[in-house]
């Protein structure tokens, strides 16, 4: 069995390649799914086909957030009708909104900016419509919110909503 | 060598014949048919969105996009790639297993008649459920009679993938002639095998979950809805624990006819015959464990994803397994580019940038960024449209002597080969780039923005290019089997090796 060696070591080689792969991105993965204890909490609701977010202190905002940068935010996702999915895709943020359950995901908005939140999973007529505003603002000692313009970064969700 | 012109037989002789060759082409005829109809649905999609907002007269709202997306992703998946397999599969496990038929005829002739009548129920029906349904979608927003044909579609192919599958498995391991041992028998005699085994194992699952999401319909239960107490999730593993093995139930058969291709125009015997059965058998173990890395994102905890994590990447080896074998085959061989060659080595190239696509997907993290992205789009079609098509139109290709006794037209063939693979990479690698600008998958629109924008008009134009192609295989087809040259029956193509040296017979009784 001559030619049986190369393709045993070609199937090690590969197995090897896939381990380090699935180590690193279980060690990556493990990581990213413990939420920070000092996290704000921000629920999003979902439905056909808008996002209704309620912050800590109890403010509702429809269609449009406002966050702060720097400040870790757990999102309680869940939705009313049919299957959504919260995507920030500038934050690869992603979590379904399916109704009768609270999806957890967190992420810390590191980029002061106006971006997009969009449903990334298929849910009607609307679908491809239903979009949100997402603004990262500076942390401020005046906390009255876009008070100036902040620096748009050149995301693509960004000269979307401004154009 | 002369051609024999057969008499034509009558039309309804062909259609209530229960032959195995009948059958066999009836199967490729309804699969080319639903290729050119699912592909002309595709244009569409892809010139709706060459520029972003809403194309007049072309689509008139979403829902027809979405209807026309749903109906092109059932129609390519069950229509064209399960019954071109089934065909040539009708066609050839006879013929190679040498017995004089499948094992019961009437039962394969019944199993084919039930595809036309899901294929009328998925085309008038026209749901915009997209074609994995997912409740409370599917369950209480899906408009009308749409909604509940597409699930009596979906029931009537199972059914009917379900008795192909057994007949299959009956005529293969029953009806083998008793000289012939079951590790002497084509690959791609194990590839049908190990398909049908897989179709007897998952889709008996799915056919309970469309009866659950029908009564759901109904509103007599809730099983999916958690107004009534249901899960919405539960349906998604139902669904995928049938569809993630019914990937490979697609990719097997195109594996086992690269597998007839390569040696024959490499002029050279397999490399191992042995690993190419080891890696079909650890394929169809391994594609089970695997069906919940389409749903990380639906708030599995960190264990389930990891499990999954774990299952998908163990299908990575046998798929590499299989490209190894036809490279170490190709190596050194006195390899001749007719169109078939061209059509499978083509389709191992992108099967190869598909499966290192899959790879991102798996690993955790970066499904977070992939997930139900454009990302996604392009590297199943690069599975579906790449390996599995490619193979599907190389194996036509070849086998068109074998049926017809003409020869395609070369030169045509070559053309159309490099019209496919440049107009499929366009689509499809330039889609996965669209996914990580964020463009989700099934819309009717997207955020106007100049790289949006471009890569979705370089894959608008590669579908022309692949439709051209398309169309270029058809004309092909059409005149060579009205009047292609006579082909040379002991070397068509010229290659210096035995045409076909299965048991030779005469295919009409």
């Amino acid at each position: 069995m001559g030619h049986a060696t190369i393709e045993w070591v070609y199937v090690a080689v590969v197995i090897a390649l896939l381990i380090y792969v699935g180590a690193d991105a279980w060690n990556v993965e493990r990581k990213l799914d413990e939420t920070p204890p000092n996290a704000q909490l921000i629920k999003v609701t979902a439905q056909q086909w808008f996002w209704t977010f309620e912050h800590e202190n109890g403010t509702q905002e429809i269609g449009q957030l406002h966050v702060v940068k720097g400040v870790p935010y757990r999102f309680e996702v869940t939705s009313r009708d049919v299957n959504h999915a919260f995507n920030i895709p500038d934050f690869s943020t992603l979590i379904d909104a399916v109704p009768g359950r609270i999806n957890n995901v967190w992420t810390i908005f590191d980029q002061s900016g106006q971006y997009l939140i969009q449903c990334r999973e298929y849910c009607g007529f609307s679908h491809y419509q239903m979009r949100a505003k997402l603004f990262v603002e500076e942390p401020s000692s005046n906390s009255t919110s876009a008070t100036k313009p902040v620096d748009l970064t050149p995301s693509v969700g960004a000269t979307a909503l401004t154009g | 060598m002369v051609l024999e012109v057969k008499k034509p037989r009558p039309v309804w002789e062909i259609l209530f014949s229960t032959h195995h060759t009948d059958i066999g082409l009836l199967y490729v005829y309804l699969a080319l048919t639903a290729f050119i109809m699912g592909g002309a649905l595709a244009l569409v999609i892809r010139t709706e969105l060459f520029l972003p907002g809403h194309q007049m007269g072309l689509v008139p709202d979403s829902t027809t996009f979405h209807r026309i997306f749903t109906v092109h992703g059932t129609n390519m998946l069950f229509l064209w790639l399960l019954p071109f397999a089934s065909g040539i599969g009708n066609y050839l496990i006879p013929i190679m297993v040498r017995y004089k038929d499948m094992a019961w005829p009437k039962l394969n002739a019944v199993a084919f008649w039930m595809i036309p009548v899901g294929m009328a129920l998925i085309w008038l029906g026209w749901s915009d459920t997209s074609w994995y349904g997912y409740p409370p979608y599917s369950t209480i927003r899906a408009p009308g009679p749409a909604a509940e044909m597409w699930i009596f579609g979906l029931k009537i192919l199972g059914i009917s993938s379900i008795l192909g599958a057994i007949n299959f498995v009956v005529t293969i391991l029953r009806m083998k002639h008793p000289d012939l041992p079951l590790m002497k028998i084509p690959l791609f005699v194990w590839a049908t095998l190990i398909t049908s085994l897989m179709i007897l194992v998952a889709m008996p699952t799915f056919a309970a979950a469309l009866i659950m999401l029908y009564t759901d319909r109904l509103g007599v239960s809730g099983f999916f809805n958690p107004a009534m107490g249901g899960d919405p999730i539960a349906y998604q593993h139902l669904f995928w624990f049938t569809f993630h093995p019914e990937v490979y139930i697609f990719l097997i058969p195109a594996v086992g006819m690269v597998y007839e291709i390569v040696p024959k125009f490499s002029r050279k015997p397999i490399f191992s015959y042995q690993s190419g059965v080891t890696a079909f058998v650890l394929l169809a173990i391994v594609g089970f464990s695997s069906w919940a890395h389409h749903m990380y994102s639906t708030g599995m905890t960190f264990t389930e994803k990891t499990v999954f994590m774990v299952g998908t990447l163990a299908a990575v080896p046998a798929s590499a397994m299989h490209v190894f074998n036809w490279m170490a085959t190709m190596w050194g061989g006195r390899i001749r580019f007719r169109a078939p060659m061209a059509f499978a080595v083509g389709g191992i190239v992108l099967f190869f940038f598909a499966g290192a696509g899959g790879i991102v997907n798996t690993a955790m993290p970066l499904d977070f960024l992939t997930h139900d992205s454009y990302w996604v789009v392009g590297h199943f079609h690069l599975f579906v449209m790449g390996q599995i098509t490619f193979s599907f139109v190389g194996f036509l290709l070849y086998f068109l002597p074998f049926i017809t006794g003409r020869m395609y037209n070369e030169r045509l063939a070559m053309v159309t080969f490099w019209f496919m693979f440049i107009g499929t990479s366009l689509i499809f690698l330039t889609q996965h780039v669209t996914g990580l600008y964020g463009q989700p998958r099934r819309t009717f629109d997207y955020v106007p923005v100049q790289p949006l924008i471009i890569l979705n008009q370089i894959s608008t134009v590669g579908a022309w290019i692949t439709g051209t192609s398309a169309a270029l295989l058809l004309a092909n087809l059409f005149h060579s089997v009205a009047r292609g040259k006579p082909a040379n029956m002991d070397d068509p193509f010229g290659i210096g090796e035995k045409y076909y040296d299965y048991a030779r017979r005469e295919p009409h009784h």
